[in-house]
C-alpha cells in the first residue's frame, strides 16, 4: 500500500489517474480506514487530500451561496453559525452523523463518496440542491450531487476523477430546510429512513420544494412528485398526507438486518410529514 | 478472645461512600488491563475462524503461513490434550474445533508471529477445507422432527425418551397438583413468549499473555472473572500440573458473567509452548461476538390462574432455551427462578437444553432468570389488567416470605421481597401521573446468589496499615467493599487498607467472581481475615501488660483493658503493636478459608414507564425506578450501580439487542454498530432505592446485588410497553418493527 500527501488538486488527481488497482481518498477516514481495518477494502493507493490549500475552508460566495471544502469536518460545519443560519437542514444531517470524536474527522464530501444508500447528509444535500465541481485528468466539470453515487458503495466519478468543493447555492429570502432520520437508538446509529426536505415559501404558500429519502433505495431517492404536490398550496393536512404518500410510493427499500420493507416504507412516509412540517416552520420563520 | 463482630446497624466504615481505590488509575490510563501487558521477546497470535454455521473439516492446510516471514507457530487441535471428558472435553472443543466446526466463529486453528499484522496475513493464510453440513440457529426449530443433529449421544439421564437429540438437558421441578389449582381460578391465562441471544457487551474485549515452556512452567495474564478456574481449564486442556501454570488475573473492563471460562488463553499458551516465547492474543470484537458466549435464547409458555381477588391459584411454565452446540443453557435456573417471588400451592416448571450450531453459551449477570421474569410478569401484569388488580398489591398478596415454601422446593428463610413492594409501592414514582403515549409497568425478579470456595490473607504492615489479598477479580467495586469491612473489624480508616487481586501462586483457591458471591463470601472471609489479626493483635497488647489475652478488647484501632479489673493501661493503638510486631512475635497476619453456604437470596422491584411512537414504533424509556434488597449496602454508590447497570442492561435487552442470524447461519451483526447496545442518551436517569433486609447467613447481613438487577427489566419495560402501545408484547426485543407490526396486527384484529 502506498500513502501519499499531495499538496495540490492536480498532484492528486495525476497520482489517482496513473495508480494501479485499488484507490481511495482519504479525508476524515472514518469510512475508509474502517474499511480497511475491517478487510473490507485494501487499498493499494491512499491518496491524503488534508494537505490540499483550501480543503478546510467554508466560504461565503459572491452569490450568497457557500463553498465547502472537501475536508471540512462535521464539527467545522456545527459551529459555523451563518452556514447553520441558512441551511440548518444541511447541518444537522451532517450533524447526526457518529459520535463527537467521528464528527471531529467527518466530512461531507467522503460521505457523499462513500456512497452508502443511508448516508445522513446526501438527502439533505439534494434537497438543498448541492453541486460538486469534479476535477480529472480531463479538466473539471460540476454535477449535481445526486449523480454522484451510483448504488452502494459505488460512484459515477470516473478513474482518475475526484470531488474538489462542494457548492450550496444562495438560501434566498422565505426558504428552510429539514432532515430527520429514523434509528433504533437515539444515537450512534445508522439510517433506517431519512429524509430531506427543501421548502421556499412567500407567506403560507409554498413556492419551492425539494423532498428526498435515504436508506429505502440503491441510491438516494428525490420525490420528483412532490414539487408539484406542494408548490402553490401550504403544508395543510391535505398536502401532508400526499406528501406520505408520494414518499411511501417513492420507496424501493430492501429487508435487511436494519428494517424490513414495510416498515421502511412506513416511516418514509412518516418522516416525510414530519420533515415537511419543520422546514415549513424554519421557511415561514426565514420569511418574516 | 473469640471474636465476633457480627452485627447489622452501628456501623463506622460500612454503609458509607468513600472514593473508590481503582480510580486514580483508571483516569489516568495507569491500570493494565488484559491487553496491557507485554514481555521481551512477545509474539502476537491471530485465530483462523469458521465461516460457515456447521461443517465438517476435511483439511487443515498450515504450510503457506508457516513459510511466511515471522511466523513461529500454528496449532490446531492437535496440539492440546486428548482424553478430556465432561466440561474439560466441552471447553476444548470450544476452544479449537475438533473434526468438526459447529458455529459460524468456531476456532479451528491459531498462529504466532513476531506482528500482529504478520499474525493476521498468516491466519488468512491457513487453508482450510470444509464439507458444509446442514445447520440450526433456532431452539423450537432444533427440537423439530428432522432438524440437523448437532452432536449424537451428547443427552444425559435425564433427557425423556423420544426427544430430538439435540434436547441434552431436562429439567422438572415444583409441588402439588397445577390441574387441581387451574380449576380453583376464575381467569387462566396461558401465552407464548420468545427472547432473542443477547451479549453481556463488556468494553474490554478478551486478551491475555501466555507464556509456556517445555518444563510445563508456565505465566498467564489475562482478563478474567476467575483466574483459579483459568488455572486448572488450562492445565487439564493442555495436560499441565494445575500448580505449575500461575494465572494473575488484568484489571477487568466488564465480565457480567461473559469472562467466567475460557476461550483464547489455551490457544496463547499452546502457540507458546510451540514457538518456546511469550504470546500475546486479543480478540477483536467482532470475535468476541462470534466467539465468546452470549446469553441463551429462549422459547416460553407460561400459565396462570387466578382469583378475581388476585390469589394465584396454580402457575405452570416451559422453557426452551438453547445454549450453542455445547449443553449448557441455564434453564434449569430458569425454571428454578421463573416463579420464585410468588408463594404458590401448586407449581410446575419444565426446562430443555438444547443444541444449536450457535457459539456456547456463557453467564450472562443471572444467566436464565431475566427471560423467566418476563414470560412469568407479563402473564401476571395481563391478569391484573383482566381482572383490573393492582399489579403491586397483586404480586403482595402472592409474595414468598419467611416460612413459605419456594416453588423449586426448600423453605425460605428472611427474605426481602415483600419490603421491595412496599417501597416500590410508596415511591412517588408508582402514583405519578403519565403523559399520554406512556405506560407503566412493574415487575419482581429474583436471584440466588451464591457463596462458594473462598481464601482471603491479611497482612498488617510496620505502621499499622493493611493489606489484603483476595482471590475474586473486582468486577463491582468488591476492593472497596473490602477494605471498609476490613476497616469495620480493624478499626482504622478505609484509607489505610489496601485490597489487591492476588495472583494463583499468592492465595488458596477461590472461585470465579460469579453468583453475586464476592461482597458476601470474600467479604465475610476478609471480616473474618480480620478478626484472626485482631485477635492476634489484643495477644500482643495482653503479654505487654502481662494480662490474660481474654482481659483485652479491641475497639476503635486500639487494644483496651476490658476493665478495672484486667488492669489500669492507656489504650494501645495499632501503630504501636504493629511497630515492634517482629520482637513480640513476629509478623500479625490474618486468613481464612472455607465455603460460606449462607448467601442470601436477593429480590427486587422494578417500575418503568415507556413510552411509545404509535408512528414509527419508536420506544422511549422515560422513567425508571428499581427497588431492590440489598441485605447491607457495604459501599452504597456501588449498590447503585449495580442496580442501574443491571437495568441499563435489561433496556438494551429488552428494546434493541439482538443475535441476527442470516438463513446460512452466519451472525449478521458482529459489532457495536448493529448490535444496539443502549447509548448515554437512551437512558433516563435511572432512581434507585436500596432496601436492607439483613442476611443472617453474613456478619454484616450482606446480600449479593450484581445479578437481581436483571432479573426484572424485561418484563417491567415489556409491561410498560405493552401498557403504552395498548398491546400485549411476547417477543423480545421490543424493536420498532415489531411494535409497529404489533400495533397493525391489533388494529386489523
Amino acid at each position: 500500500m502506498q500513502y501519499h500527501r499531495p499538496a495540490t488538486f492536480e498532484d492528486a488527481v495525476t497520482l489517482a489517474a496513473g495508480a494501479q488497482g485499488v484507490t481511495r481518498f482519504l479525508a476524515g477516514g472514518t469510512d475508509v480506514l474502517v474499511q480497511m481495518r475491517s478487510d473490507i477494502v485494501t487499498p493499494d493507493t491512499l491518496i491524503d487530500i488534508k494537505a490540499i490549500p483550501g480543503t478546510h475552508d467554508i466560504t461565503r460566495q459572491e452569490d450568497g451561496g457557500w463553498r465547502i471544502g472537501v475536508a471540512v469536518t462535521g464539527a467545522e460545519m456545527r459551529e459555523h453559525a451563518e452556514l447553520d443560519r441558512d441551511w440548518p437542514g444541511l447541518v444537522e444531517a451532517m450533524d447526526l452523523i457518529g459520535s463527537t470524536q467521528v464528527q471531529g474527522r467527518a466530512t461531507l464530501t467522503g460521505n457523499l463518496c462513500n456512497a452508502s444508500p443511508a448516508a445522513d447528509s446526501v438527502p439533505a444535500m439534494i434537497a438543498a440542491g448541492v453541486t460538486a465541481t469534479i476535477t480529472g485528468p480531463d479538466g473539471s466539470r460540476t454535477a449535481p450531487v445526486e449523480e454522484i453515487p451510483a448504488g452502494p458503495g459505488k460512484t459515477s466519478l470516473a478513474r482518475g476523477e475526484m470531488i474538489t468543493a462542494l457548492h450550496v447555492p444562495p438560501r434566498g429570502t422565505g426558504g428552510g430546510d429539514a432532515y430527520l432520520r429514523f434509528i433504533p437508538r437515539t444515537e450512534m446509529d445508522i439510517a433506517v429512513v431519512g429524509c430531506g426536505v427543501n421548502l421556499v415559501v412567500e407567506g403560507d404558500t409554498i413556492t419551492h420544494a425539494r423532498v428526498t429519502l435515504g436508506a429505502v433505495a440503491p441510491t438516494a431517492v428525490l420525490v420528483h412528485a412532490a414539487e408539484d404536490a406542494l408548490v402553490g398550496r401550504t403544508l395543510d393536512e391535505e398536502a401532508l398526507t400526499a406528501l406520505a404518500d408520494l414518499a411511501e410510493a417513492s420507496c424501493n427499500p430492501i429487508d435487511d438486518k436494519r428494517g424490513t420493507i414495510r416498515f421502511r416504507t412506513h416511516v418514509a412516509g412518516v418522516l416525510a410529514r414530519r420533515a415537511a412540517k419543520i422546514a415549513y416552520d424554519r421557511a415561514k420563520g426565514a420569511a418574516k | 478472645m473469640a471474636l465476633d463482630s457480627s452485627k447489622t446497624t452501628g456501623f463506622k466504615y460500612v454503609g458509607t461512600r468513600p472514593d473508590r481505590p481503582d480510580g486514580f488509575d483508571k483516569v489516568t490510563g495507569r491500570a493494565k488491563f488484559g491487553a496491557d501487558a507485554t514481555a521481551p521477546g512477545m509474539l502476537f497470535a491471530a485465530i483462523k475462524r469458521s465461516p460457515h454455521a456447521h461443517a465438517r473439516i476435511l483439511r487443515i492446510d498450515t504450510t503457506k503461513a508457516l513459510a511466511m516471514e515471522g511466523v513461529k507457530a500454528v496449532v490446531t487441535r492437535a496440539d492440546f490434550a486428548t482424553g478430556l471428558t465432561g466440561e474439560n472435553w466441552n471447553i476444548l472443543e470450544n476452544v479449537m474445533a475438533g473434526d468438526t466446526a459447529l458455529y459460524d466463529g468456531h476456532a479451528v486453528a491459531a498462529v504466532a508471529a513476531t506482528s500482529a499484522l504478520s499474525a493476521r496475513d498468516a491466519m488468512k493464510a491457513i487453508e482450510v477445507e470444509y464439507e458444509i453440513l446442514p445447520h440450526v440457529t433456532d431452539v423450537d426449530k432444533a427440537m423439530e422432527p428432522g432438524a440437523p443433529v448437532i452432536r449424537t449421544g451428547a443427552a444425559d439421564a435425564s433427557v425423556p425418551e423420544g426427544l430430538h437429540p439435540n434436547v441434552v438437558r431436562y429439567h422438572k421441578s415444583g409441588h402439588g397438583d397445577v390441574e387441581a389449582g387451574f380449576a380453583e381460578a376464575d381467569l387462566v391465562i396461558e401465552d407464548h413468549f420468545v427472547t432473542e441471544a443477547t451479549h453481556q457487551g463488556y468494553i474490554e474485549p478478551h486478551a491475555c499473555l501466555g507464556t509456556l515452556g517445555a518444563d510445563g512452567k508456565g505465566e498467564l495474564w489475562c482478563c478474567t472473572q476467575g483466574h483459579w478456574n483459568v488455572q486448572k481449564v488450562c492445565a487439564a486442556l493442555l495436560g499441565l500440573e494445575t500448580s505449575q501454570l500461575r494465572v494473575t488475573a488484568s484489571e477487568i473492563g466488564g465480565g457480567f458473567g461473559g469472562k467466567t471460562t475460557v476461550f483464547i488463553e489455551p490457544v496463547a499458551l499452546a502457540l507458546s509452548r510451540k514457538a518456546n516465547r511469550p504470546v500475546k492474543l486479543v480478540m477483536t470484537r467482532a470475535e468476541v461476538f462470534k466467539a465468546s458466549g452470549p446469553t441463551s435464547s429462549t422459547s416460553m409458555d407460561v400459565r396462570i390462574g387466578m382469583k378475581t381477588d388476585g390469589t394465584i391459584t396454580a402457575a405452570e411454565g416451559v422453557f426452551r432455551l438453547q445454549g450453542g452446540a455445547f449443553p449448557g443453557a441455564p434453564m434449569e435456573f430458569t425454571a428454578m427462578c421463573a416463579f420464585a417471588p410468588y408463594d404458590l400451592k401448586h407449581v410446575r416448571q419444565v426446562g430443555y437444553d438444547v443444541l444449536t450450531n450457535r457459539p456456547k453459551q456463557a453467564a450472562y449477570r443471572a444467566p436464565g432468570s431475566p427471560m423467566a421474569a418476563f414470560a412469568v410478569e407479563s402473564v401476571i401484569d395481563e391478569l391484573c389488567k383482566k381482572l383490573d388488580l393492582d399489579p403491586i398489591d397483586t404480586r403482595l398478596k402472592n409474595a414468598s416470605h419467611e416460612g413459605t415454601r419456594a416453588s423449586f422446593g426448600p423453605k425460605w428463610p428472611r427474605i426481602g421481597l415483600v419490603e421491595t413492594l412496599e417501597a416500590a409501592k410508596a415511591h412517588p414514582h408508582y402514583t405519578a401521573p403519565l403523559a399520554p403515549g406512556q405506560g407503566r409497568g412493574i415487575s419482581c425478579g429474583f436471584w440466588f446468589n451464591h457463596g462458594g470456595e473462598t481464601s482471603v490473607s491479611l497482612a498488617m504492615s510496620e505502621d499499622g496499615s493493611a493489606q489484603i489479598m483476595v482471590g475474586t477479580p473486582d468486577i463491582g467495586g468488591s476492593r472497596a467493599s473490602m477494605a471498609l469491612m476490613a476497616a469495620e473489624v480493624l478499626g482504622i480508616p478505609y484509607e489505610n487498607i489496601r485490597c489487591t487481586i492476588a495472583d494463583t501462586a499468592s492465595l488458596g483457591y477461590n472461585e470465579i467472581s460469579h453468583g453475586s458471591r464476592v461482597t458476601y463470601a470474600s467479604g465475610l472471609a476478609t471480616i473474618k481475615a480480620a478478626e484472626a489479626a485482631v485477635e492476634e493483635l489484643c495477644a500482643r497488647a495482653a503479654a505487654k501488660w502481662g494480662i490474660p489475652e481474654d482481659a483485652v478488647y479491641w475497639e476503635d484501632g486500639c487494644a483496651k483493658p476490658s476493665g478495672p479489673n484486667a488492669g489500669d493501661f492507656e489504650p494501645l493503638p495499632i501503630a504501636e503493636i504493629t511497630a515492634t510486631m517482629g520482637a513480640t512475635g513476629g509478623p500479625i497476619n490474618g486468613h481464612f478459608e472455607a465455603t460460606p453456604e449462607g448467601a442470601g437470596v436477593s429480590f427486587a422491584t422494578h417500575i418503568v414507564d415507556a413510552e411509545v411512537d404509535r408512528e414509527t414504533g419508536s420506544t422511549k424509556v422515560v422513567r425508571y425506578t428499581v427497588v431492590q434488597d440489598a441485605g447491607k449496602a457495604v459501599h452504597p454508590t456501588y449498590v447503585e450501580g449495580q442496580f442501574q447497570g443491571g437495568a441499563a442492561q435489561g433496556i438494551g435487552w429488552a428494546l434493541n439487542e439482538e443475535y441476527i442470524y442470516g438463513e446460512d447461519g452466519r451472525l449478521q451483526n458482529a459489532g457495536f454498530l448493529d448490535y444496539r447496545i443502549p447509548v448515554a442518551s437512551d437512558l433516563p436517569m435511572i432512581d434507585t432505592v436500596i432496601v436492607e433486609v439483613p442476611n443472617p447467613g453474613h456478619p454484616f447481613g450482606v446480600r449479593g446485588v450484581g445479578e437481581t438487577s436483571i432479573c426484572p427489566p424485561l418484563a417491567a419495560i415489556a409491561n410498560a410497553v405493552s401498557a403504552a402501545a395498548g398491546v400485549r408484547m411476547r417477543q423480545l426485543p421490543m424493536r420498532p418493527s415489531r411494535i409497529l407490526e404489533a400495533l397493525d396486527s391489533a388494529a386489523d384484529g
